[in-house]
């Protein structure tokens, strides 16, 4: 890892990086499915390592390349476990109680075509970065 | 498979779906298959929109159109109209209460989106174990605008003008504290992040260092500069493994890109932190026992003055702020004072986080603006209360604060308000009860915590908590008298008054608020020897009715201390002296012909 030595350096880096996170996230034709899974105590608690396991395994499996990264809590403690999928060109889903079975369910579905499966979570915040 | 081209969300949480949205779903269905667009068209139920006062909610995407107020029989026209022409049904859309406008899509509600998060901003939305995601965020940007544009005096003015004030539940303004610990002056200053989270039910902070450990780290070395300390330390209980790991993940790859350690942004700033894990005791929440215990001896605390910022750890001066404060900082020093302080409430700025928790549909982790109400957090955010039962009270601020009723539902929430109602802000810990809670129960539980976490130095505290304790139980076994309630409001009182430290200066408070706004159920355990709630079992009766008792012999099979007795097809009979209140009959009995007196 190199060295921020300068502010320059800091906005140089920043840039690399949100450039590679923009190809994922707008949904160019070679942008990937984004899987987030909320992954604090509690999520892993409730299962979440199991899920993010089976996506890791599975999409490898289906031969789906998707981009799996873990997160912090999202907040919606009674539908834990909980994922995010962004699929390229559409807004981010959230999903809840997402067992391995739901996990299926989601990349048979809605990764691979497109159609929602039940268990959404309306995301009801707003966020400072949009303020 | 089919390709869907559209997508209908029905709301299918516990409020929308009493208001038939499962028959929305079901017309929608029907009319899509009418029009021949079951292959283009989804319909699905989804969670809580959390707007349950307009529901039920259908939300159409992906143009995001957001239908309120949804009947079953609207499925025709919204079939009709919006998916077939594209044209929007004006009449369900929402309207604005002030200027009567149409508003079609949610992003736009202000009324909708009750919660803004700041300190939570980048929890489930970064990887934590990956720096480069928060850099993408604007992470280390406020670091490094204070090490090459700011002097030490700039920086402390704006948290000032931004009128944070700590989150840990004191609510001492955060600006004025460095300002403290800056003036002094010393050749080794210590800043210190709190992360001693002991409240029964909270988990905000560590919420925040699994969700963005960098955060901290980054408004940590802000206030290094600010105060002119060169070391932090992060006193956390070892009971967080995770958020340890994510600590020292992040405290290492910081590390590695130089934004801790030597000359920091080429500003010959330097700063470094480390870690100092708690054993998890309650008191050590408490600034001078936290320092303490990080010095190695007994997490006891000391009177005060001096102050952490006059004396603290190692007897030098120490700033010490909690999780969330910090996770405020860096965005503050980014969009600036001004911002921030249009946020909330007159003297309460910005946000809070709080653990949403008890009898309530949506458990979860939320972070409201400072003023909103109680009843938009339960009813909004929360979803309402579980199985529709009715709302009782609403407990903050942990073991230190108090029970809320449905007379401050309409209260705004900010530090002031809180404490005039006999609450407090607290970490953020919020338990919602509904009536099935009995608040003398309630007492006694937060009273157990203290009793257990008192760190005995001091003789109210020690002492005064346990026999209030006494007290309490005397009461729920229903040996209480009426003197036993003026015992219970003096001893509160008198511990209040002359206990040493914030823990025990706050323990008497649910007793104290509970007293305030539960007195008949207080009166009714005493003089009525009764629990309308149902839950001191040494107040219960259990009893047959013999009319309904078709002497089946299924509870006197099943009752394991024999107290049931009674002939075959005779109305049977419960001694009440043998009965252990277990509820196993109750469970067999099949016509109903055993209840609760």
């Amino acid at each position: 890892m190199t060295q921020i030595k300068s502010l320059a350096d800091l906005k140089a880096l920043k840039g690399s990086i949100q450039e590679k996170m923009d190809t994922r996230a707008k949904g160019n034709r070679e942008g990937l499915v984004q899987v987030k899974v909320a992954m604090a105590t509690c999520g892993i608690a409730a299962g979440a390592k199991q899920v993010f396991d089976y996506f890791l395994t599975e999409c490898e499996k289906r031969h789906i390349d998707i981009v799996l990264t873990q997160t912090g809590c999202m907040g919606y403690c009674h539908a834990e476990p909980t994922i995010e999928v962004t699929v390229p060109g559409k807004e981010p889903i959230v999903f809840g109680y997402v067992d391995t079975k739901k996990a299926d369910e989601i990349i048979e579905k809605y990764i691979k075509n497109g159609e929602l499966v039940e268990g959404i979570i309306p995301v009801n915040y707003e966020s400072v970065k949009e303020h | 498979m089919a390709k869907y081209k559209m997508h209908l969300l029905v709301c299918g949480g516990t409020g929308c779906t009493a208001s038939q949205s499962h028959n929305i779903v079901e017309n929608l269905h029907a009319e899509l298959k009418a029009q021949n667009l079951q292959d283009d068209v989804q319909v699905i139920l989804t969670g809580c929109f959390g707007f349950c006062e307009k529901g039920p909610i259908v939300k159409v995407m992906p143009d995001n159109t957001f239908y309120t107020e949804v009947k079953p029989e609207d499925a025709k026209e919204i079939i009709a109209e919006h998916i077939i022409k594209g044209r929007k049904v004006t009449r369900l859309l929402y309207t604005d209460p002030e200027n009567k406008e149409h508003i079609s899509d949610s992003k736009h509600m202000g009324f909708y989106k009750k919660q803004l998060r700041i300190a939570l901003r980048n929890c489930g939305f970064i990887d934590p174990e990956n720096i480069d995601e928060y850099v993408a965020n604007d992470g280390y940007a406020a670091v490094a605008k204070v090490l090459t544009e700011m002097t030490a005096e700039q920086v402390i003015e704006e948290v000032k003008l931004s009128g944070l004030r700590g989150r840990g539940g004191g609510g001492f303004p955060t600006g004025i504290k460095w300002e403290i610990a800056s003036k002094n002056h010393a050749d080794q200053k210590y800043v210190v992040c709190n992360a001693d989270e002991g409240d029964p039910g909270a988990f905000m902070d560590r919420s925040i260092l699994e969700g963005d450990p960098h955060s901290v780290i980054e408004a940590m070395t802000i206030n290094g500069f600010a105060i002119g300390a060169t070391k932090g330390l992060i006193y956390i209980r070892a009971e967080y493994p995770l958020a340890i790991h994510r600590l020292q993940i992040a405290i290492g790859q910081a590390r590695e890109y130089g934004l801790l350690g030597k000359n920091i942004f080429g500003s010959g700033f330097d700063f470094d932190i480390e870690l100092r894990y708690g054993a998890g005791a309650f008191v050590c929440g408490e600034e001078t026992a936290l320092i303490h215990s990080m010095e190695g001896l007994r997490g006891e605390p000391t009177f005060k003055p001096p102050f952490p910022a006059q004396s603290g750890y190692l007897g030098k001066p120490t700033n010490v702020n909690n999780v969330e404060t910090y996770a405020n900082i860096p965005i503050i020093i980014l969009k600036g004072a001004n911002w921030f302080n249009k946020i909330g409430t007159e003297k309460s700025k910005g946000t809070k986080v709080f653990a949403l928790a008890g009898q309530i549909n949506n458990v979860g982790l939320i972070e409201v603006p400072m003023g909103i109400t109680l009843r938009e957090v339960i009813y909004e955010i929360g979803g309402g209360i579980k199985n529709g039962r009715k709302f009782k009270a609403v407990q903050t601020g942990g073991p230190s604060g108090g029970c809320l009723t449905e007379k401050h539902l309409d209260t705004p929430i900010d530090y002031d308000n809180l404490i005039a109602a006999g609450s407090m802000m607290g970490s953020g810990g919020m338990v919602v009860m509904d009536d099935t809670s009995c608040m003398v129960s309630i007492a006694k539980f937060y009273l157990e915590f203290t009793v257990e976490e008192s760190c005995g130095k001091c003789t109210p505290c020690r002492v005064g908590n346990k026999r209030l304790q006494e007290i309490l139980e005397k009461i729920t076994k229903g040996n209480g008298t009426m003197d036993d309630l003026d015992a219970l409001r003096n001893l509160a009182a008198v511990i209040k008054d002359t206990a040493l430290c914030g823990l025990g200066q706050t323990s008497p408070n649910p007793v104290l608020s509970t007293l305030d706004n539960f007195w008949e159920e207080y009166v009714e355990h005493v003089k009525d020897k009764k629990c309308s709630a149902g839950v001191c079992k040494s107040l219960m009766r259990y009893v047959i009715d013999p009319e309904h008792c078709v002497g089946c012999t299924a509870c006197a099979r099943n009752c394991p201390v024999n107290a049931i007795s009674g002939e075959k097809k005779m109305p049977h009979i419960i001694n009440t002296e043998l009965c252990i209140k277990c509820g196993a009959c109750i469970e067999r009995c099949k016509f109903n012909a055993i209840s609760i007196k």
